[in-house]
């Protein structure tokens, strides 16, 4: 009964400590990303609130929390509220399963540095990521706009394509680690980090994050000059905080994800562990906002042929080059 | 032949990427371009058109004539007066208002105004609080120079008798022929 205790205050302590971090990173994550766009732009960014603009995701928090939350008349009450919750708890959970180190002793006891280690982790973030779709779709669908419908509808069409070569990009990886836990994937990158041997799957990887995370160039959800703001236009205060928070928080969980699945996780010499996990985190954002200063967004119809007619059969293609070469 | 066009194509797209890429770092080493506006303001250009001043002659004396121009080509209706003449006959505005919250700075009224009296400057700052500070009277508006016209005097081309001049005195202006005495 005792260590029953024990290990639920730990996973109580772990599970709070890492959202608070995941949170906290998420603020400043959009604050990274506003000054070093800026740079790529010749600009100057946020500057004003504090040194260097580092107090602006508070004040930018305080005024989403001080907004007015409206409701427009003719929306589905219960699912518009519900929408931005499904978005961000879906992205929040998803960081259960990424090990941000190997394991603590505490008090005599064996703590591993992860919230769960799942032996199906990679479809349990799989999961959670398809059902953060239903939290576009919904918003877009609930708001009773046209443009937000349209976004939603976008979104959803988008990300379903998107799943696939986001999955199928995987195989290879769990063909080489034998197992779908992300603990022993990290396991078996302890020699050498997996992209070396999967450059392919992580090109296809990276991509299909990157319209996952429904980011320019694959932000046709929120086409901000067709659709006013996508399934978002009718979100305001702090729901629309939620929404953002949410695809920020997405944006970490596919950062983690390509550190863990490709480019060895925590592992890494000197520092600790979980800085480490940190560092590969903002290095794969800072990828994806050199992305976003240089590429146009894509048209509808170039990112379906993108998603279904390159991606997936080029991850098909890699998965039995993959196979052929272990069966060797 | 269709192989090598796609061929090609995917070549000059890689490429166009490799330069994009490349732009877009290049210009993380430059200095932002960006002109922080509290602490540089921009000199701007003397026909800029913000806050409407009442300029004077080369002379001292007030320009404004009072003829009600500036306030009936006002789109927004901004330009009130009382016009008032002097013993010698010179007019001037009794009273002089502009209403600043109103006023788009469109610059019709510095164009109608026969004698340059009402200029806009580039000074734009002029915010504030409280709506009915915005309202200028004659004592805010009048200045001490002749802001962009600085040479003309109305009254020294008038043909109008004042303290400036008597009828005939007047630059490119000839005296008054004695009407009887061009008799034949």
């Amino acid at each position: 009964m005792l260590t029953w205790i024990a290990g639920f205050t730990i996973l109580i302590a772990k599970s709070g400590i890492l959202l608070l971090f995941l949170l906290l990173l998420a603020a400043y994550l959009v604050w990274l990303e506003r000054k070093f766009l800026a740079r790529l732009q010749v600009r100057y960014g946020p500057n004003r609130a504090g040194k260097f603009g580092l107090l602006q995701p508070i004040a930018d928090t305080i005024k989403m929390l001080t907004k007015e939350d409206i409701v427009p008349a003719a929306a589905d009450r219960f699912i518009f509220l519900l929408a931005p919750a499904v978005v961000a708890t879906t992205a929040l959970m998803m960081f259960a399963v990424v090990p941000f180190g190997s394991h603590l002793t505490l008090f005599g006891r064996n703590v591993p540095l992860v919230i769960t280690d799942l032996n199906v982790g990679l479809l349990y973030v799989f999961a959670l990521s398809s059902l953060g779709v239903y939290g576009v779709a919904m918003g877009g669908w609930a708001s009773n706009s046209k443009y937000s419908l349209l976004g939603g509808i976008r979104g959803a069409a988008q990300m379903i394509s998107y799943e696939l070569s986001l999955g199928l990009s995987l195989i290879p990886i769990v063909m080489l680690a034998d197992s779908f836990s992300i603990v022993d994937i990290v396991n078996r990158q302890e020699k050498y980090p997996f992209i070396l041997v999967q450059p392919l799957a992580f090109i296809i990887f990276m991509i299909s994050a990157m319209a996952e995370s429904k980011r320019i160039p694959f932000d046709l959800p929120e086409a901000e000059n067709e659709l006013g703001a996508g399934y978002h236009t009718e979100y305001s205060g702090i729901r629309f905080g939620l929404f953002f928070l949410g695809e920020y928080v997405h944006l970490q969980v596919l950062g983690a994800l390509v550190a863990v699945l490709f480019l060895g996780g925590w592992r890494g010499p000197v520092l600790p562990a979980p800085l480490w996990l940190f560092i590969k985190i903002i290095f794969v954002a800072l990828i994806m906002i050199w992305v976003r200063g240089t590429l146009p967004r894509l048209r509808y119809d170039q990112l379906m042929a993108l998603g279904w007619k390159v991606l997936i059969p080029v991850a098909l293609l890699n998965i039995m080059i993959t196979g052929a070469v272990l069966l060797l | 032949m269709k192989r090598q066009e796609h061929t090609a194509s995917a070549i000059e797209a890689i490429k166009a990427l490799i330069t994009g890429f490349a732009t877009t770092f290049r210009h993380l080493f430059r200095k932002p371009i960006t002109e922080q506006y509290p602490e540089y303001k921009r000199p701007l250009p003397a026909r800029s058109r913000a806050r409407i001043i009442l300029t004077r002659d080369p002379d001292g004396g007030e320009r404004c004539v009072a003829c009600y121009l500036c306030s009936a080509v006002c789109p927004v209706s901004c330009i009130s007066m009382q016009s008032a003449e002097k013993e010698d006959g010179r007019r001037y505005a009794a009273w002089f208002r502009i209403n600043f919250a109103r006023c788009i700075y469109c610059g019709l009224c510095e164009e109608a105004c026969p004698t340059s009296a009402i200029q806009l400057t580039p000074e734009f700052e002029n915010c504030e609080k409280d709506i009915l500070t915005l309202v200028y009277e004659k004592k805010d508006l009048l200045v001490d120079h002749q802001g962009k016209e600085k040479e003309y005097n109305f009254y020294k081309y008038a043909g109008v008798a004042t303290d400036v001049g008597k009828k005939g005195e007047h630059i490119k202006e000839e005296r008054p022929v004695n009407v009887k005495s061009n008799l034949p």
